[in-house]
């Protein structure tokens, strides 16, 4: 199991383009991908849960990976989301 | 003539015949099925087809309204094969046993509520985008078309509520305006009105029988006039064709230069108070940011902003202004704006306390804004300025300070960019002086608002002494004058960024000043382009 936590700095949260993107991203894993934020948690390949989270903007998330490729695809995620979050 | 009011979208006029719309009737019967199999590939063909549409609404979206706004189609994709989505439906048609269509409308429903129960507004109106794809599945099977004719003539749509769907569908030549009951100013029919520049107003209280009739939204007073009588009609026309002469006359100079007839570039910048600001810049076509002021971290917040939050906005900015010039301006905190968590001391006379000031006494809160600006560098081309400053001495402090910022960000390997540093000249002080700190400096920005109320000894915020507030006043336009000429004497470039920088009756004094850069609201910047190319830099040439 990899985690990461990000914060997002959308001034709109993590809004249904970002959480598209982040979905699309997530998708390409073949790890598990689970998204959490507090005590909530969802399954960050499906964007209903994502967004079902209500994430606002400087609100802190974690992202944990967990698969045969964990290292890598949790690597990849954070790059992307480094890059676009 | 009725006369009704609502919230206003996007600022403009449109005179037109209303087009009442209505949603294709939803009424979704329980219908019991034996054959779930059946059903269930219904359902999946009925899926694979949404998404096909979507993929062609996100296509034609992309050419109308930009990647941005058309990414909303991609996310309806997503959520038309969503697990929890797709889930919930397999498991009504067969547990319930009962149609695709009802299955399709409850899944939605529920969703919907989810979406509906959040405590924040944007997330609130993502209740619409739920509705939106399950009516989509719905139309498609039960084998009706989504869309609707507009006719021939160009309509004022007047709804309940549009889904992005059907607003990207309807033909945008025909559309003068949006008129809703319901949707909020976070929607996407607001966003896309507003990408669109039409006029719209939502929470207006609609009527059927409005339908056909003639009608004028004044997107400047939010006000919906049904047959209006002739004496409104004839001035919202007027209105009507000034704006669209000004926005005509305003959008030519979109993409041309900031260049006086005789040849003398000026370097017009926008001035910005947050990331979010930085559309208005790109929109206006401003050449870079002459003042983005930092402030809004400091006061947003309940306590300092981390180093990394303040790096964030900084990077946003600078690679949204993609190369352009970003002079960000570090903490002006004390005069007029004040935070609770700096514990300052009572001032009598806060306008004369701190500012720059608090930075040199408290170099921790200084050195992580300077830390966040240089590692921001990096990505994009970030200037720094320094406000309130009076003395040379002060210049030389801050200058060890950064040089130190650096020193750390070397040996622990951070990158950084080539940055300008500069100060504002807003003090009489620095004005006298400016000869001086022009040497220790790459450029100046002169903030007119604190030096007109520092020369004249008018306090700003003092609303008795407005009528002798003038800040045109001779003093100040000679200590302008003069910070240029001695800056250009030592090195310097000069520039503007107070009020007076967006003042059309003095652009041509300031040119021929010899000025350097104006940096205004966005807003501001096409009208000062069109004087700026319509006068000369040299008096008499």
């Amino acid at each position: 199991m990899v985690k990461f936590s990000f914060v997002v700095n959308d001034p709109m949260g993590l809004h249904a383009r970002p959480a598209g993107e982040l979905v699309k991203e997530a998708t390409k894993c073949t790890s598990k991908v689970t998204i959490r934020k507090g005590e909530k948690t969802g399954d960050a390949k499906r964007i209903f849960n994502v967004m079902g989270l209500s994430i606002k903007a400087k609100e802190e998330v974690e992202l944990i990976v967990e698969g045969d490729n964990e290292a890598e695809e949790a690597a990849m995620l954070e790059a992307f989301v480094k890059e676009n979050i | 003539m009725e006369k009704v009011t609502g919230k206003s979208i996007f600022k403009g006029i449109a005179i037109g015949k209303i087009l009442f719309y209505k949603k294709g009737e939803q009424s979704v019967k329980r219908i019991r099925i034996e054959d779930t199999k059946t059903e269930i590939k219904r359902y999946e063909d009925a899926k694979e087809k949404a998404v096909e549409q979507l993929n062609e609404l996100y296509k034609k979206a992309v050419k109308e309204v930009g990647e941005m706004n058309a990414a909303v189609f991609e996310v309806h994709a997503m959520m038309v094969q969503d697990g929890d989505y797709v889930d919930s439906v397999l498991n009504i048609i067969e547990t319930q046993q009962v149609n695709a269509e009802y299955a399709v409308a409850i899944t939605g429903d529920n969703l919907s509520e989810m979406f509906s129960a959040m405590d924040d507004d944007y997330f609130k109106a993502r209740a619409a985008d739920v509705k939106d794809i399950s009516e989509r599945l719905v139309n498609i099977l039960s084998g009706k078309e989504s869309g609707k004719n507009l006719g021939d003539d160009p309509i004022i749509i007047v709804a309940d509520d549009l889904a992005p769907s059907e607003t990207v569908q309807m033909d945008k030549e025909k559309l003068l305006a949006f008129v809703t009951e319901h949707g909020s100013s976070n929607s996407h029919t607001a966003i896309l009105a507003r990408t669109m520049n039409i006029p719209a107003l939502i929470g207006v209280n609609i009527r059927e029988e409005w339908d056909g009739k003639l009608a004028v939204v004044d997107g400047y007073s939010g006000t919906f006039y049904i047959e209006p009588d002739g004496q409104t009609l004839s001035q919202m026309e007027k209105q009507q064709k000034e704006d669209l002469e000004a926005k005509e006359l305003l959008q030519k100079l979109k993409g041309e230069e900031d260049i006086t007839l005789d040849g003398r570039k000026i370097k017009l910048y926008a001035n910005i108070g947050g990331v979010k600001d930085v559309t208005g810049v790109l929109a206006n076509d401003a050449a870079g940011i002459g003042l983005f002021r930092s402030e809004f971290l400091y006061l947003e917040s309940d306590d300092y902003p981390s180093e990394e939050s303040q790096f964030q906005a900084y990077k946003t900015v600078a690679e949204n202004m993609a190369g352009k010039k970003v002079i960000v301006r570090t903490l002006d905190i004390g005069a007029d704006k004040q935070a609770d968590y700096f514990n300052l001391d009572h001032e009598e006379n806060p306008a004369m306390g701190c500012a720059i000031r608090i930075c040199l006494e408290r170099t921790d809160i200084f050195k992580t804004q300077l830390r966040a600006l240089l590692r921001a560098s990096a990505f994009g081309n970030i200037a720094i300025m320094y406000p309130m400053i009076i003395s040379v001495d002060e210049v030389r402090k801050i200058k060890e300070i950064v040089k130190s910022v650096k020193e750390e960000l070397d040996v622990n390997g951070v990158p950084y960019g080539d940055i300008e540093q500069g100060i504002m000249i807003e003090t009489p002080a620095a004005v006298m002086i400016s000869d001086l700190l022009a040497e220790e400096v790459d450029f100046f920005s002169i903030g007119t608002n604190d030096l007109t109320q520092y020369t004249l000894a008018i306090d700003r915020q003092n609303m008795k002494l407005d009528n002798i507030y003038d800040s045109h006043h001779p003093a100040i336009l000679r200590m302008i004058q003069m910070t240029i000429e001695n800056g250009h004497k030592h090195g310097c470039w000069v520039g503007i960024c107070g009020e007076l920088g967006a003042d059309p009756t003095l652009t041509q004094t300031f040119v021929e000043m010899g000025i350097d850069e104006l940096s205004v609201s966005p807003t501001f910047v096409l009208p000062i382009r069109k004087i700026i190319r319509e006068i000369k830099a040299r008096k008499n040439d």
